[in-house]
């Protein structure tokens, strides 16, 4: 707490964080609807109507990412402002929303100060908060301090519920890394996902989030995850799927059979698609009002029925 | 004059050692661009290696047990080891475990 006035955002600050949210943006609202996940990105004019065209929506909830609190580098200095922005685009196109999930690196280095600030950032979504640890959460402690905080009840940061018919699912991909390797879950957690997911019948849909895709997006800048075949082994049974993550800063999405895989953006800063840059690092020469096109939230719904799985994404601007 | 020659391609030759008595027993590998550089770096056993992250995104040195891993790096952190036995270490990322590089100790 010593430091937390160095992460408020200073009124000088707050300009530059409204400044950038001309070039960032906020979330993405998800609706399940008969097993059909939609997404429209918070901020977008479809995003404005969609509380009210998903109002039979049987669960919707929004998903936020890569806030990285206490990074203050191009093409952001205020990372806070821009979650704050976010967090208040959330508030106002909520709609039915019951609960919030963020695909981690919640902070930038692990710090206190940094955990404490998105805290209270996100507590004014007015949304409850599940969490699923990035990278750069677990540097202290083996990430013990962001567990203790953010994944109360689950030590190792996996964790599973059930709301509204859904099954909800929070994969840790981020820990004992190996050399050369990419994200990893590890025997144990897979284990546990097998004995969680066992027991249920094929027609509950399934929402899986982890940070780092449990697909390969790009296996030279270690955008996937070593073992996610084996998790996707276990849920291919099942009729509708969705896997929700993180970790590359931007919109990327695909379908396979039953499996709808979805990327969300960050909130801080956007990271370059794969192999358009020398590497994954922040893009830091956006040009102002182009940021607002890079950020992002994501909500969403979903309705009771049958259908075929789709996601629909649209860009927050041109 | 051996002992600079294996400075000098440590350092990629793009340094010339100085004529400090202990400059032999240096080396320093940078981090640009989610890459360690050299990718391969060969020194003599005592040599005190330097490792400076100049990426805005944080990481890490693992070298194999026993050797230590590094705290994490940000911006234009360093961290420092000293190989005292000769080897082949190949260290990487624990953030971004695709990077990966090697130190020759003979």
């Amino acid at each position: 707490m010593a430091d937390h006035d160095s992460s408020s955002p200073s009124d000088t600050s707050r300009r530059g964080a409204l400044e950038c949210m001309l070039w960032a943006g906020a979330g993405v609202l998800w609706t399940v609807s008969g097993g059909v996940p939609r997404s429209s990105l918070l901020g977008s004019a479809q995003a404005a109507t969609t509380p009210a065209t998903t109002q039979a929506a049987g669960l919707s909830f929004v998903q936020i990412s890569d806030s990285h609190i206490g990074f203050k580098n191009p093409p952001n200095p205020d990372t806070p402002g821009t979650l704050t922005e976010a967090i208040a685009l959330v508030g106002q196109q909520k709609g039915s929303a019951a609960f919030m999930l963020h695909t981690g690196d919640v902070s930038h280095l692990s710090k206190p100060a940094e955990f404490d600030t998105a805290a209270q950032i996100n507590a004014g979504a007015g949304l409850d908060v599940h969490y699923v640890p990035g990278e750069h959460d677990v540097l202290v402690d083996d990430g013990q301090p962001f567990f203790e905080r953010f994944t109360k009840g689950a030590a190792k940061g996996w964790y599973s519920w059930d709301q509204d018919g859904v099954h909800l699912v929070a994969l840790n991909n981020v820990q004992n890394l190996k050399a050369g390797g990419l994200g990893n879950l590890g025997a144990e957690q897979l284990a546990w996902l097998d004995k969680d997911l066992k027991p249920r019948p094929a027609s509950q849909p399934v929402v899986v989030f982890a940070h780092v895709p449990l697909w390969t997006v790009s296996e030279q800048w270690g955008w996937g995850t070593d073992d996610g075949a084996q998790a996707l082994a276990l849920l291919r049974r099942f009729g509708s799927v969705t896997v929700l993550n993180g970790h590359i800063h931007q919109v990327m999405q695909k379908v396979e059979g039953n499996l709808a895989f979805h990327t969300a953006r960050s909130t801080a800063f956007p990271q370059p698609a794969p192999g358009t840059a020398p590497s994954p690092g922040p893009i830091k020469d956006l040009p102002p009002g182009r940021l607002q096109a890079m950020l992002g939230i994501t909500k969403v719904s979903r309705v009771q029925g049958q259908g075929a799985l789709a996601i629909v994404d649209t860009p927050l601007g041109a | 004059m051996f002992r600079r020659l294996i400075l000098a391609v440590a350092l990629g030759g793009v340094a010339a050692p100085g004529p400090a008595a202990r400059a032999a027993d240096t080396a320093t590998v940078t981090i640009d661009n989610f890459t360690f550089t050299p990718a391969v770096l060969t020194i003599s056993v005592g040599t005190a290696v330097t490792w400076t992250n100049h990426d805005d995104i944080p990481h890490t040195v693992v070298l194999p047990s026993p050797a230590p891993r590094s705290p994490v790096l940000d911006t234009d952190d360093h961290f420092s080891f000293t190989f005292a036995a000769a080897g082949t270490y190949t260290y990487f990322c624990s953030l971004h475990p695709h990077m990966q590089a090697t130190v020759v100790v003979k």
